[in-house]
C-alpha cells in the first residue's frame, strides 16, 4: 500500500511555474554532502561555494541549505560559509555504521558542534535496534540530543538495513520521542539508501506525531535522490501527505550530492529554453 | 529550555515543553493550502473530432433514427453541448434485432471460433492504437478524470477484447464434457459510470462466444460506443454483428421486451434491475443483472490506519463515487473513531475537485445534472435526520455539475441507508465486540451490500 501510494505521487504533472517554483525550492533544501575519506580542504572549500551560490547569479538560485561534511572538516566548512545563511551539518555518532562506545560518540558530537557545526546528522545503533534494544537507542538518541546544545538533531534510521516498514515506523517513533529535529533515512553508504515509499512511512509517522503533540519534526530523505524529476517527486509526497507548512528547509531537506547539478541544469532549461551539456556544470 | 529555534516568523514552531507556544496546541491541523500549487497540466484535446451528429449503428452502417429525433450530449465539467446523439424508437431497435439474428445465422455462429478470435484481437489492436483518442473522449462525455479513463479504464478496455479473443478459439476445452454454443442474439444495456468499459465486459465475451449484440449506452455517455463501432467498421466486423442503439429509458425498454432477443444483460441501478426482471420473467429469455451496492469497509482497532484510510479513499472517492461496489459505509472500532476521522478528513483535503482532463485532477465532474440534484437530495436528507456533514474545501468550477469529497458522521443504522449513497461517505462509530468472525451483523448481507473490506492486522 505504502508503494501504491508513494507511486501515485510520482504520477502529478508538474509543468511551468510549479516546475521552477519546485526546483528552487530543491535547491534551498538540499544538503549538500560529501563523505569520502578522500574529502580535502580544497574539495570542502568548492563545495561550499557552490552551496553559497550554485549558478551564475544571473539566475537568481538560492544557495542550498547546508554543507553536509565529516567532523574533522567541520571547522573547514565553517571557515567558508560563516558569512552565509548555509548551515555546516557534520555526521557524527561514529556515522556510518554507529558501533562505538556511547562516550566516544558523544564526544566526537561535542567536539563538532565546537567546531562549528549548526546540525548534527547522527546514525542510530541498527545493532541495538535489531536486537530489540530499543531503550538503548532511544536513550542514547536522548543523550546525543543533549550533546548538541543548541545545534540541531538529525537522526539517521539507516532504513535500509531496518527490514521492515513496521521496523522503519517504530524506528521514526523512538527518534522523535528522543528528541530528533529531523528524521532522516539513509547514510547513502549502503543500498537501498532513501525510496518514496520509505520516506511516505516516515512522513506519516511525523503526521502523527504533530497530531499527537502539535510538535513539527523535519524530515531529510538522503541517498539514492539523482534527478530533479524524483525530487520534484518527493516535494509533491510532502505537500499532500503533511501540507504546505513542511515545505520549508526549516522542516524538509535532501541529503545529496549528484541531485543539485541535475536540478541547476533543469533550472538553466527553464530559464533558457534550452539544456547545456554536463559540462557546463561543476562537478559537485 | 526550548530545543527549537525558530527558523523565521512564518515557520513559528510550537517548543517542546508547551512554554510560549506561538502556534495554540489545539490547532493541529495541517494546512492544505496554495503554497508551491500546482499548475494546470491539461490533456490536449484539440485533435479531437466529434461529429455535429451521431446516428445510430445498426447493421454495420450509422444510420439516422427513425424518429428524427436526436438528444444533446454534454460535457459535464463545462455544460457545453458537445454533439446531438441519435434517439432509436421501438422501429430503430426492431431494425437492429433483425441485424443481429441476421448476421447470428449466416456468418457469426458459423464462424470458426478461431476466427472470432482474429476480428476481436483486431478490434483490441485498434483499441490500443486509438486508446489516447478514447480516454480523452471518455473524460469530455463523461466527467471522469483523464489520469483513471487513460490510466484504468483503455487498458482494461484492450485487455477484456485480448483476453476474450485468446478464448474464442478454446470454448470446446472450457466446460469438459459439454459443448459450449452461443446464445443468439443478446440485448446489452450499460451505465454512465464507466462507458467503455461496461461496453467492453458486455460486447467482448458475448462476441468470443459467437452471439451477435444490440448494445444499448447510457443516454449520457453515448459519444465512445459510438467511436468504438467505427473501430468495428475499421477491423472489418461483418455487419450487424454489433449493433448500437443510442437513446433515452425507453429505447432500452423496447430492446427489453423486443420478442427476437435471446438474453438481456444489463448493468445499472437496482430500480431499473428490478423492473426489467420483471419484465422478462415468464419469457424465455436469460437475464444476467449487475446492480449498485452500498459496500461497508470496516477498521478494526489493530488495522494500519493509514493503510485503511487510503483503502477507503479508494473505495468511495473513485471515479467520483459512481461505482457499483463504492465503499460508501465505514464502520470504525470506537476506539479509533476520531483518529480516522481526523485522518480522513486531511486526507480528503488533498483530493484535487476540477477539470478532468488536467492530468493532477483527482475527481472529476458528477456525470449529469440529474446525478448531482439526487446527490444534493442525498445529501440534505442525511442532514435533516441529524448527521454531520465533513467536506472538503475544494473551490469548484463556476460551470458544470460538482461536488466536492464528503462525509457524514454521526450516523446511525436506522437512518436510511440511502442517505448518502453516492460520493459521500457515511461513517458510524461502533464498539466491536471481539474480532474476526464474531458479533458483527453488518458483515451479513445487506438489501444493498455488494462488497466489503476489512482493515484488521
Amino acid at each position: 500500500m505504502a508503494e501504491e501510494r508513494a507511486a501515485a505521487f510520482t504520477r502529478r504533472s508538474i509543468k511551468t511555474w510549479t516546475k521552477l517554483e519546485g526546483l528552487e525550492l530543491v535547491v534551498s533544501m538540499m544538503d549538500l554532502t560529501t563523505l569520502e575519506g578522500s574529502d580535502t580542504p580544497g574539495k570542502i572549500a568548492f563545495l561550499c561555494r557552490k552551496a553559497m551560490q550554485p549558478l551564475d547569479l544571473r539566475y537568481q538560485v538560492p544557495s542550498c541549505a547546508a554543507v553536509c561534511v565529516y567532523p574533522n572538516l567541520v571547522k573547514t566548512a565553517k571557515k567558508f560559509l560563516e558569512p552565509s545563511s548555509v548551515k555546516v551539518a557534520s555526521v557524527a555518532t561514529a556515522f556510518p555504521a554507529g558501533l562505538m562506545p556511547t562516550k566516544l560518540k558523544l564526544r566526537e558530537v561535542r567536539g563538532a558542534v565546537r567546531d562549528g557545526a549548526d546540525e548534527i546528522d547522527m546514525v542510530i545503533n541498527r545493532s541495538d535496534f535489531l536486537a530489540g534494544e530499543y531503550e538503548r537507542v532511544f536513550d542514547e538518541i536522548a543523550a546525543t540530543r543533549e550533546a548538541c546544545g543548541v545545534a540541531h538533531l538529525k537522526v539517521i534510521l539507516e532504513t535500509g538495513e531496518l527490514q521492515t516498514y513496521d521496523n522503519i515506523r517504530l524506528a521514526s517513533e523512538i527518534a522523535m520521542r528522543a528528541g530528533a529535529d529531523f528524521i532522516k533515512t539513509s547514510t547513502g553508504k549502503i543500498s537501498p539508501a532513501a525510496t518514496m515509499p520509505v520516506t511516505l512511512v516516515m512522513l506519516e509517522a511525523i503526521r502523527d506525531y504533530f497530531y499527537e503533540t502539535g510538535i513539527r519534526i523535519g524530515m531529510k530523505p538522503a541517498g539514492g535522490i539523482r534527478t530533479a524529476k524524483e525530487a520534484l517527486a518527493y516535494l509533491v509526497m510532502v505537500k499532500e501527505t503533511l501540507g504546505d507548512d513542511w515545505l520549508t528547509s526549516a522542516l524538509f531537506r535532501f541529503g545529496a550530492s549528484t541531485l543539485l547539478n541535475d536540478v541547476l541544469m533543469q533550472l538553466v532549461k527553464v530559464a533558457d529554453g534550452n539544456y547545456q551539456s554536463a559540462d557546463y556544470f561543476s562537478l559537485p | 529550555m526550548s530545543r527549537r529555534k525558530p527558523n523565521s516568523s512564518q515557520l513559528a514552531i510550537v517548543n517542546r515543553n508547551g512554554e510560549a507556544n506561538s502556534r495554540p496546541m489545539t490547532k493541529r491541523r495541517l494546512d492544505f493550502g496554495e503554497r508551491w500549487s500546482y499548475a494546470p497540466a491539461l490533456e490536449t484535446n484539440s485533435y479531437i473530432k466529434l461529429r455535429n451528429r451521431y446516428q445510430l449503428f445498426i447493421n454495420g452502417r450509422f444510420v439516422s433514427p427513425k424518429s428524427g429525433q436526436y438528444f444533446d450530449s454534454l460535457n459535464p465539467a463545462t455544460e457545453e453541448k458537445l454533439a446531438e446523439i441519435g434517439s432509436a424508437n421501438k422501429e430503430d431497435v426492431d431494425l437492429a434485432v433483425k441485424a443481429a439474428r441476421r448476421s447470428y445465422k449466416t456468418v457469426w455462429s458459423k464462424m470458426p471460433g478461431r476466427e472470432r478470435g482474429k476480428y476481436l484481437f483486431r478490434i483490441a489492436r485498434l483499441i490500443q492504437e486509438k486508446a489516447r483518442e478514447l480516454a480523452v473522449l471518455e473524460t469530455m462525455d463523461g466527467g471522469r478524470t483523464i489520469k483513471e479513463s487513460r490510466d484504468i479504464d483503455l487498458p482494461l478496455v484492450a485487455a477484456h477484447f485480448f483476453y476474450h479473443a485468446g478464448w474464442a478459439d478454446k470454448l470446446e476445452y472450457a466446460f469438459p464434457g459439454r459443448k459450449a454454443r452461443p446464445l443468439g442474439v443478446a440485448g446489452q444495456i450499460i451505465p454512465w459510470n464507466f462507458p467503455l468499459l461496461m461496453a467492453a465486459w458486455k460486447l467482448a465475451p458475448a462476441l468470443a462466444c459467437g452471439n451477435t449484440c444490440v448494445l444499448k449506452p447510457a443516454e449520457t455517455t453515448s459519444i465512445t460506443a459510438l467511436h468504438l463501432a467505427e473501430i468495428f467498421q475499421e477491423a472489418g466486423l461483418p455487419d450487424g454483428v454489433v449493433n448500437i442503439v443510442t437513446g433515452p429509458g425507453e429505447t432500452g425498454s423496447a430492446l427489453v421486451n423486443h420478442p427476437g432477443i435471446d438474453k438481456i444483460a444489463f448493468t445499472g441501478s437496482t430500480e431499473v434491475g428490478k423492473q426489467i426482471a420483471s419484465v422478462i420473467v415468464g419469457t424465455k429469455k436469460k437475464l444476467t443483472l449487475e446492480l449498485g451496492g452500498k459496500a461497508a469497509n470496516i477498521i478494526f482497532e489493530d488495522a494500519p490506519i493509514d493503510q485503511a484510510v487510503e483503502g477507503i479513499i479508494a473505495g468511495i472517492y473513485f471515479n467520483q463515487g459512481h461505482v457499483c461496489c463504492a465503499g460508501s459505509r465505514l464502520f470504525v472500532q470506537e476506539s479509533l473513531f476520531p483518529t480516522v476521522i481526523r485522518k480522513l478528513r486531511d486526507r480528503i483535503s488533498t483530493l484535487r475537485v476540477g477539470d478532468p482532463l488536467d492530468k493532477n485532477t483527482d475527481v472529476g465532474a458528477i456525470n449529469s445534472r440529474s446525478q448531482l440534484d439526487k446527490i444534493c437530495e442525498l445529501v440534505d436528507s442525511g442532514l435533516k435526520q441529524g448527521a454531520q456533514l465533513v467536506q472538503s474545501r475544494a473551490r469548484l468550477p463556476a460551470k458544470g455539475y460538482w461536488y466536492p469529497p464528503s462525509f457524514f458522521t454521526g450516523v446511525t443504522a436506522s437512518q436510511s441507508n440511502r442517505s448518502c449513497q453516492q460520493h459521500a461517505l457515511r461513517i458510524e462509530r461502533r464498539r466491536l465486540d471481539g474480532q474476526g468472525e464474531q458479533n458483527f451483523q453488518d458483515r451479513k448481507p445487506t438489501a444493498r451490500g455488494r462488497s466489503l473490506g476489512e482493515h484488521l492486522q
